[in-house]
């Protein structure tokens, strides 16, 4: 079995609670004397309070408290921010958890209210009469760098001047940059583009929440919570409620996805502790969908841009960006890394890049704080090399795939170092294109499309390469850049009597699957049956300390301290198989959860058997300890750097500007796949959010500040009726490094499928003139684009 | 997210309707919900009491006589959709209400309530406006009808007064062709621009024509240049489209627009649409 | 004011005195205590709150308790029949149709529905069908295949 389970597309195990319904979320959870919170969030962008009268809303039927922020102070810090950006001038913004003096985006909180019941709760807050004076407000990242744009800030939180809304200037460089832009300047080409990354709304589909009950006859607190990295939250809760972390208990029960807007830690949370506190008694408090619009981080909102210095047969020699990174109104929990570290530090792609300077500004907005959305940096650094090929290729009249495979980086097995300083593990970049374009005849497609338009529909192709870094990550490089944390991972192993196996790991999935991956990994290790293996996680008071499920770092990381661990249970199993056998360890062999004595298979014992013993402990040998566990925290030596080739077909209505994606093919090489199902639903599921953000997805401000797209009535998501089915195949290179060889793959169809879409509709449209559209491409933009080339 | 609290009352016929609402000024009527509840729950509407009609089952069916199709207020979207006697005799409507919002929502919400909000990015208004749709209405003063260009009179605004009741949607079942092709806004399946055309034909030559365009204005279209353009005509793929081509300028100037459709951009390719559903219609039309 | 509202829920009869606002999906978590029924969304958008009243599906969201008084409601809990689930779960399971599974439920019903009105519906009719119900984290593509996978199974047991 164990030769099997490893690869095996089996059920999951979380399944049958989930279809059921049985499932508990945080919203699910009621508790005797619950009590319902409500926030009243700002309605202006930016704007000084004059006056808040809590009167009537606190004379309202049910109401038990209503709270501002002057009845905060001193009972919760300011939210902290946990990626110190080191060398980049970081200014860290006050982030009060309830707004007193000025707000500065429209969810701000201003006040909550706590009732007997949540419509209750409901109709106090428009009892509140909050007064505004308003600001001037500015929500575009470029416009709020510019010298005239209204000041969000005047002091960080240590009392130094905050200039130009500026919260970071960072900067990645390597080789002569100056140089290979003069030399291509001068016999060579130099293209430009300007790239605009828009703004993201993640949806999970479950909105965020809390419950938080706190006992005040122990002063301990239990907060349920919505979150992709329970033992953070209890770290930063710890520090913003100043409730020790021994009487913390953060549970993540089950949580509806996250995208990376369930990293950061939120006011609103830790407002639902403080009224626990309070009242003394247990409080609700889950967002609606709109709030979640206003008040949950976005993602995305670059300003890119962006220049490409090449050789007249395609070489590229060099790379230079200027990035405006809209922040929001606050620095989110790991805010800074994103467009920096997890972007800049990718620029160099599946590419051999001799020079490269990227400048990234982090800019504070109007706007809801901008944070870690699927991909995180690196679709923005994946689209940025992906689009100025294309833009280079259609330059020189080369086709894409040549140029990408003239600069692509060759086959590598273990260790490549690129510009940026980074070391990719394993890679073959240009086999991965190779087999892609086979196995969708790119050729005979394009053979299609030199045929010209059918009934004003053009056929369009667009590729995309990308790498990406996860598997995060050395804690030793977390410290040195500035990430507040570790970024190991944990799992405990523990065997039962009966051969039975709980595991308990520090990462906190919310649907990625790895109670059954994780389970496969003991199965294939150790031999047992993957059904006799139980995944415990999200509760800081049963688990082991971890960093969380966020990067496609779960399985990379902790899937490797789970595998350590079972290692040991082997290597202890085989000593105590060894004693009763009566043999050496030396002469043991195992295979498939049998401990034999080499040559005599027959003479054997089963793990089962041997949990048994280690259990009762009636016949160990000397000096062996009872029991059957293991643990391990495993610190990765390196990243790891999934790979792939992405191709989309889309038909673009020359009349209407309807683009219509009817085909897509990821290739993905996420090294030996544990469950080759669930990689695929990570695909499938990846590909299609990044399509949305080349197709319909974009959040809008007004120049007041408001929230255009506020509900799911103006922000378009995708839609089972609007997608073609996804074709997914794989190549397979082990990460030279990983116990398990494995990568990872939450990310990997959101980095590669904006670009591709983007190049595809972009290669349609060649023929009428159109060179670039910003995203999203709403009919109207592909439309006007159209007719502006037409007028040209 | 709450509605504001209101008062409840529940009709058992449409006589006991109107004496709730006599009794009740400013009192919602509650059919399907599925225009209504929305606003309540966003607090947009915050009505002292709902008449709730949605049980009264006179209101509810369709019947087929005198050459027009008589729905009730009631009917839903999905009973219009799958009807045979809508598909064969007023395709558009048939068409049109599928492509409202969703299953679940075709399920619950019904044509009158459509009819009553008249919201101008809602399709069924486009159809019954090119299908010369009348409205029966119980009032007071008795029963009256009112033809579709008189009932919708704005954005969110339609001829029902105060103690107006929606009783029924009378459709002519015509011996012609019709069709509906929709721009759906992909958020919120609204018409971002919708195209409705009915076409009678006699020996390939077009005998009458009717078009609207729903979306892109406070109250859908009649396109008098394009019916003008059709009428007489042999019709030809190139004849519809020459046809068609004058939509645009059928929709006046004050055009509706937004962060994802701008006026000028729904005007620009109006004449696609409503191309499209012409030709469909001439299909069916034979 | 409060009005009497009795529905049953799963074969369940619950009563109460509800304020008209209630919404049915409020009747169903709160009062039925049957909390697999999601609320995603506050626009009728996204489905995870489908239900099915009287064997017809509804956002229950977008319905107001006292309009299902008298009613017979359908949740995902319903569904299977004691321990024997319902081949639409079945498929949802087998084929990975599902990953947080926070839209599964709404999700399962709109399919339900999609098959009652179409006992074997090509690819894009499922996905029409599916229209009125959003998934951050499938792509919709084994979701799919999960329908078409339960109305075979359903044909056959047919």
């Amino acid at each position: 079995m164990s030769s099997r389970i490893f690869g095996s597309g089996i059920r999951r195990r979380e399944d049958p609670r989930l279809i059921t319904g049985s499932a508990l979320y945080t919203h699910d959870i009621t508790l005797p004397g619950m009590a319902y919170a409500v926030m009243l969030r700002s309605s202006h962008a930016h704007a000084r309070i004059t006056r808040i009268d809590t009167d009537r809303a606190a004379a309202a039927p049910g109401v038990l408290a209503v709270y501002t922020g002057a009845d905060i102070e001193g009972a919760l810090q300011p939210v902290p921010c946990a990626w110190l950006l080191p060398d980049s001038g970081l200014k860290i913004a006050p982030y009060p958890c309830i707004a007193r003096d000025v707000v500065h985006y429209t969810g701000d909180i201003v006040a909550v209210v706590v009732a007997e019941e949540l419509p209750q709760a409901h109709d106090a807050v428009e009892l509140i009469e909050a007064d505004y004076e308003p600001l001037p407000a500015v929500t575009d990242p470029e416009q709020a760098a510019g010298a005239d744009a209204p000041q969000l800030h005047a002091k960080d939180v240590n009392g130094d001047d905050i200039a130009g809304n500026q919260a970071f200037h960072w900067t990645v460089a390597g080789g002569d940059v100056d140089a290979a832009f003069a030399e291509a300047e001068a016999d060579g080409v130099v293209i430009k583009e300007r790239i605009l990354q828009q703004r993201l709304i993640p949806n999970a589909m479950e909105p965020r929440g809390a419950v938080a009950q706190y006992n005040r006859a122990t002063g301990e607190l239990t907060l349920w919570n919505t979150t992709q990295n329970p033992h953070i939250v209890r770290f930063l809760c710890s520090v913003v409620t100043g409730i020790p972390e021994d009487k913390l208990r953060v549970i993540a029960p089950e949580v509806g996805g996250g995208f990376g807007s369930k990293i950061a830690v939120y006011p609103a949370d830790f407002i639902t502790v403080f009224c626990s506190k309070q009242l003394g008694r247990p409080v609700k408090w889950i967002e609606t969908r709109s709030e979640n619009y206003q008040a949950t981080t976005h993602g995305r909102d670059h300003v890119q841009d962006v220049e490409l210095a090449a050789t007249k047969d395609g070489r590229i020699t060099g790379l230079r960006c200027t990035v405006h990174a809209g922040m929001g109104a606050y620095l989110s929990t790991a805010a800074p890394g994103i467009p920096t570290i997890l972007h800049g530090l990718m620029l160099s792609g599946c590419y051999t890049i001799p020079a490269l300077k990227e400048d990234v500004y982090g800019v504070y907005t109007n706007g809801v704080p901008v944070e870690a959305y699927r991909g995180a940096g690196r679709p923005e650094a994946t689209f940025m090399l992906e689009r100025l090929i294309d833009v280079l290729a259609g330059e020189l009249g080369m086709d894409p795939a040549d140029v990408r495979r003239r600069n692509f980086i060759p086959k590598f097995d273990d260790g490549h170092e690129v510009i940026t300083t980074l070391n990719y593990d394993s890679g073959d970049y240009p086999g991965a294109l190779d087999k892609l374009l086979d196995h969708t005849g790119y050729q005979a497609l394009r053979e299609r499309q030199a045929a010209g338009p059918s009934n004003g529909k053009y056929l369009g192709l667009g590729l995309s390469s990308y790498v990406e870094i996860c598997g995060l990550g050395p804690s030793q490089v977390a410290g040195a850049i500035g990430f507040q944390g570790g970024l190991w991972e944990s799992a405990i192993v523990r065997f039962h009597p009966t051969g039975k196996v709980h595991v308990f790991i520090g990462a906190s999935p919310h649907g990625q699957g790895e109670e059954t991956t994780f389970a496969q990994i003991v199965a294939s290790e150790i031999g047992v049956d993957a059904g006799d293996v139980k995944i415990f996680h999200g509760d800081t008071d049963a688990t082991p300390m971890g960093w969380g499920t966020y990067g496609s770092r779960t399985t990379a990381v902790g899937g490797a301290a789970l595998a350590l661990a079972v290692r040991k249970i082997r290597d202890k199993a085989k000593v105590l198989a060894a004693h009763l056998l009566e043999a050496s360890v030396e002469d043991m062999d195992y295979e498939d959860g049998k401990f034999f004595v080499k040559g005599s298979p027959d003479k054997s014992k089963t793990i089962q058997d041997i949990a048994l013993m280690a259990n009762v402990a009636w016949d160990l040998p000397e000096g062996m300890e009872a029991g059957l566990e293991a643990s391990t925290f495993y610190d990765p030596p390196n990243f790891v750097f999934p790979y792939g080739a992405h191709l989309a077909v889309v038909e673009v209505d020359a009349a209407t500007g309807q683009v219509d994606l009817t085909g897509y093919t990821a290739l993905d090489d996420c090294g030996p796949q544990i469950n080759p199902v669930i990689v695929e639903g990570q695909v499938h599921g990846g590909v299609v959010q990044g399509i949305g953000q080349a197709l319909w997805e974009g959040a809008a401000y007004d120049d007041s500040g408001q929230l255009v797209t506020g509900s799911m009535l103006d922000y378009a998501l995708p839609r089972a009726d609007l997608l073609p089915p996804i074709d997914v195949i794989s190549t397979v290179t082990r990460s030279p490094h990983h116990p398990l060889g494995v990568k990872g793959i939450g990310e990997a169809g959101t980095i590669a499928s904006t670009a591709a879409v983007y190049n595809a509709v972009i290669d349609a449209l060649k023929p009428l003139g159109v060179k670039r559209i910003d995203m999203p491409f709403t009919p109207e933009r592909v439309w006007r684009a159209i007719q502006e080339a037409k007028g040209s | 997210m709450f509605a504001a609290n209101f008062e409840y009352h529940r009709a058992g016929s449409v006589a006991e309707a109107r004496q709730l609402l006599a009794a009740h000024p400013g009192a919602k009527l509650l059919a399907g919900g599925h225009s209504l509840i929305p606003l309540l729950k966003l607090r947009l509407a915050a009505p002292e009491a709902v008449i709730d009609i949605g049980r009264i089952g006179e209101l509810r069916g369709i019947s087929n006589g005198g050459g027009a199709l008589r729905i009730g207020a009631l009917t839903t979207h999905a009973e219009i959709a799958s009807s045979d006697a809508v598909k064969s005799g007023a395709a558009a409507l048939a068409e049109a209400a599928g492509l409202i919002g969703d299953p679940a929502v075709r399920n619950r919400g019904t044509i009158g309530g459509n009819v009553a909000h008249a919201d101008p990015a809602s399709d069924l208004p486009t159809v019954l406006i090119a299908l010369d749709a009348t409205f029966t209405v119980n009032s007071p003063d008795g029963e009256r009808s009112v033809s579709a260009a008189d009932f919708f009179q704005g954005m969110m605004a339609t001829a029902l007064g105060e103690h107006d009741i929606l009783t029924a949607v009378n459709v002519p079942a015509g011996g012609g062709g019709s069709a509906y092709v929709k721009f759906s806004h992909p958020a919120s399946r609204y018409a971002v621009v919708g195209a409705a055309a009915s076409l009678t034909v006699a020996g390939g030559t077009c005998t009458s024509a009717s078009v609207a365009v729903g979306g892109a204005t406070a109250v859908p279209a009649r396109c008098a240049s394009v019916e003008a353009a059709l009428a007489g005509q042999a019709l030809s793929a190139d004849v519809i489209a020459a046809a068609a081509a004058a939509a645009g300028g059928d929709l006046g100037d004050d055009l509706l627009g937004d962060v994802f459709a701008s006026g000028d951009y729904r005007r620009a390719v109006t004449p696609v649409y409503v191309q499209r559903a012409l030709a469909a219609a001439a299909e069916r039309a034979g | 004011m409060t009005v009497p509202v009795r529905i049953t829920v799963n074969g369940r009869p619950v009563e109460r005195d509800v304020e008209p606002r209630l919404l049915l999906v409020h009747f169903i978590r709160v009062f039925a205590e049957q909390t697999g029924t999601k609320i995603g969304c506050d626009t009728s958008q996204c489905g995870a709150c489908t239900v099915l009243i009287d064997g017809v599906s509804a956002k229950s969201c977008t319905t107001l308790a006292v309009q299902a008084d008298g009613s017979s409601v359908t949740t995902i809990e319903g569904l299977s029949d004691g321990e024997q689930l319902h081949p639409l779960q079945e498929s949802f399971w087998n084929k990975h149709g599902l990953q947080c599974g926070f839209c599964t439920p709404g999700m399962i019903l709109a399919s339900h529905e999609l098959l009652r009105t179409n006992a074997s519906p090509s690819e894009a009719e499922i996905r029409h069908g599916l229209e009125g119900n959003m998934c951050r984290c499938t792509g919709y593509q084994n979701i799919v295949r999960a329908v078409r996978d339960a109305a075979e199974t359903m044909a056959t047991a047919k």
